[in-house]
């Protein structure tokens, strides 16, 4: 439904004359994609990592510098009205006008769609009750929730059912409930046919939401695949080790644990804390207990989970996303 | 034809956002109507020595002018409105559907242009009283002229708002180019009390040649030559200014 090959775009720097860096940004360096039917698919990356700016780029707000793009049988390049029209795109921040109410903005999106009057009204009536927005559908847009907002948004993104939906952090700032219910929009859209491509920088969003992921960074994927199979490549399971504060305790822990035989991967995590990968970590928290103990170093807390996708970003980047 | 329809559709969502908005209509009514009744009686006394005996005569020449003013700036400040919608995600929006980007500066510029008339025919009843007589058909061309230098101020200051990157930028730009603009046309006293050199500078400016055309049709004088030079100066640089600002919108992208 959507390939791309090498989807680049620099931008040009404003200040580079102080710094001496290079006189441009690349905010999108080489992407390549193909997201099928029917899919959610997920961009899942830090601050900066490029996700707006290729959503822009095959929303066709941005000319890519350089690749190739297709999209529901539509090349971005030398058709973007062909793309518009099978597309839906809701920005990061939304857009709605404070002073109209969400009927009246569906409205228009229909209208601007292509739709005579009578059928915008019809599919504005139709997108109040599928996104539940008759309660307050009838108010102006500066009167609602954060989390209603984002419901209107949505709305407005698919009123002229695309084939296609790019939807920008569609759940950033919003309560848990919220979010849950935006999740399952997302997914009843999915069922009605319609491809959903979702950026986040929520790592349980992009596990639980989405079937597969892209894992960007500087403006590279670096890791894609099912969130199972990702987590699957980190082999066994992460202790995450909590020390007594102390000078340089995470230091000495881990020059003592590295040559312990059943540790994959360690990594140090701030001053007293360390992130362990190793093959069993039930069988294996007693050992390292007793090897801390040894070289005089207290652990504080001690936790054993599964991989999640932050370990996937962090084997690939050395970088953690929560930290990031 | 499609133009024209997603024209009309963005035209008739910025009216209902304007009537929304009821205090800029107050403003708009309002301020003209100070400049009438504040500033014209002065102008008769200025005008005197020129042969402006009546509170008629001087109408002729300050009506044509305050409706110039009107344009220049009520016009050139349009901008801030698309920088406000731009802010809003609005106009990306609306870029991402297959709408006409034409028609997204078109259907804004057309419902500055309908305000303007709309004060300028207010300020032309207001003046009836104090004797301002002008014949229809003069008058309609003067509103055509009118209603061009609208879109024409309009179109330049959303191209404006796409250049300039915030609102703090906005305004000391639009005002350092209004300024010289509305003194240049002689909008509020008429440039043949200007010395020589002034008069000459003028020339260069096309508000210049509006506002000699709108006061022509004001008197009563639709062969002057005037006329017909002040439409095609301000249809030039109307088609012009839509031109450059539609290929602004197009290209600049945010
Ligand atoms: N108009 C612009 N001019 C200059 N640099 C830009 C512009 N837009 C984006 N960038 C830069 O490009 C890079 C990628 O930005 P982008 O907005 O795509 O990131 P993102 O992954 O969406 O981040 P976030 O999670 O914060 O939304 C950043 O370094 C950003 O500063
Ligand atoms: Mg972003």
């Amino acid at each position: 439904m959507i390939e791309t090959t090498g989807l680049r775009k620099s931008y040009r720097k404003k200040t580079s004359r102080k710094s001496g860096e290079s006189p441009t940004v690349d905010a999108v360096r080489g992407i390549d994609l193909s997201v099928s039917a029917g899919e959610i698919y997920g961009f899942l990356g830090p601050n900066g990592a490029g996700k707006t700016t290729t959503l822009r780029m095959l929303a066709t707000l941005i000319r890519p510098d350089g690749g190739r793009a297709g999209i529901a049988g539509a090349d971005l390049f030398t058709d973007p009205a062909g793309v518009r029209r099978r597309i839906g795109y809701v920005a990061q921040g939304g857009g709605t006008t404070d002073t109209v109410s969400a009927r009246e903005e569906l409205v228009l999106q229909a209208r601007m769609y292509g739709a005579a009057k009578a059928r915008a009204v019809q599919a504005a009536e139709g997108a109040l009750k599928a996104f539940d927005l008759a309660d307050f559908g009838d108010r102006p847009c500066a009167t609602y929730s954060g989390g209603q907002r984002r419901r209107v948004d949505i709305a407005l993104g698919v009123i002229h059912e695309p084939r296609v939906l790019f939807l920008d952090e569609p759940t950033v700032g919003l309560d848990p409930a919220s979010r849950a219910y935006v999740w399952e929009e997302i997914r009843r859209l999915r069922t009605e046919g319609m491809t959903v491509v979702v950026t986040t920088h929520y790592l349980d969003e992009a596990d639980a939401l989405c079937d597969r992921v892209a894992i960007v960074d500087h403006g590279q994927v670096v890791a894609e695949g099912t969130p199972e199979a990702l987590k699957r490549e980190i082999s066994g399971d992460v202790v995450l080790v909590g020390l007594e504060p102390g000078e340089g305790v995470a230091k000495r822990a881990a020059e003592v644990l590295r040559p312990q035989p059943y540790l994959h991967r360690l990594e140090v995590q701030g001053e007293d804390g360390l992130r362990l990968y190793l093959e069993d970590g039930a069988a294996a928290i007693p050992q390292l207990l007793r090897a801390l103990d040894g070289a005089g170093v207290t652990p504080g807390t001690v936790r054993l989970q599964r991989p999640s996708l932050d370990d996937v970003f962090l084997a690939r980047t050395g970088r953690s996303l929560q930290q990031s | 034809m499609k133009l024209a329809r997603d024209t009309w559709l963005v035209f008739q969502r910025q009216v209902l956002l304007m009537i929304r908005t009821p205090i800029w209509i107050a403003v708009g009514i309002i301020q003209p109507v100070f400049y009438l009744l504040l500033f014209a009686p002065l102008l008769k006394k200025v005008l005197a020595p020129d042969g402006a005996g009546s509170y008629a005569d001087a109408y002729q020449v300050y009506v044509p002018g305050l409706l110039a003013v009107l344009c220049i700036f009520g016009g050139l400040f349009t901008g801030f409105s698309l920088l406000g919608e731009l802010k809003a995600g609005i106009i990306e929006r609306s870029r991402v559907t297959p709408v006409s980007r034409l028609a997204l500066l078109l259907g804004r510029a057309l419902r500055e242009m309908v305000a303007l008339l709309v004060q300028a025919v207010l300020i032309t009843l207001i003046a009836l009283p104090f004797g301002l007589r002008v014949s229809p058909l003069n008058l309609l061309l003067a509103y055509l002229l009118l209603g061009l230098l609208a879109l024409m101020t309009s179109a330049i200051s959303f191209g404006i708002a796409l250049m300039v990157p915030t609102d703090a930028a906005m305004a000391p730009v639009v005002n350092t180019i209004a300024q010289p603009i509305a003194l240049l046309s002689g909008v509020l006293l008429p440039l043949t009390l200007a010395p020589h050199w002034l008069q000459q500078t003028a020339r260069w400016n096309p508000f210049y040649w509006a506002v000699e055309g709108m006061r022509a049709l004001f008197s009563g004088h639709v062969g002057d030559s005037s006329v017909w030079q002040g439409l095609l100066v301000v249809v030039v640089m109307t088609v012009l200014s839509v031109y450059w600002s539609a290929r602004l919108f197009s290209t600049r992208v945010r």
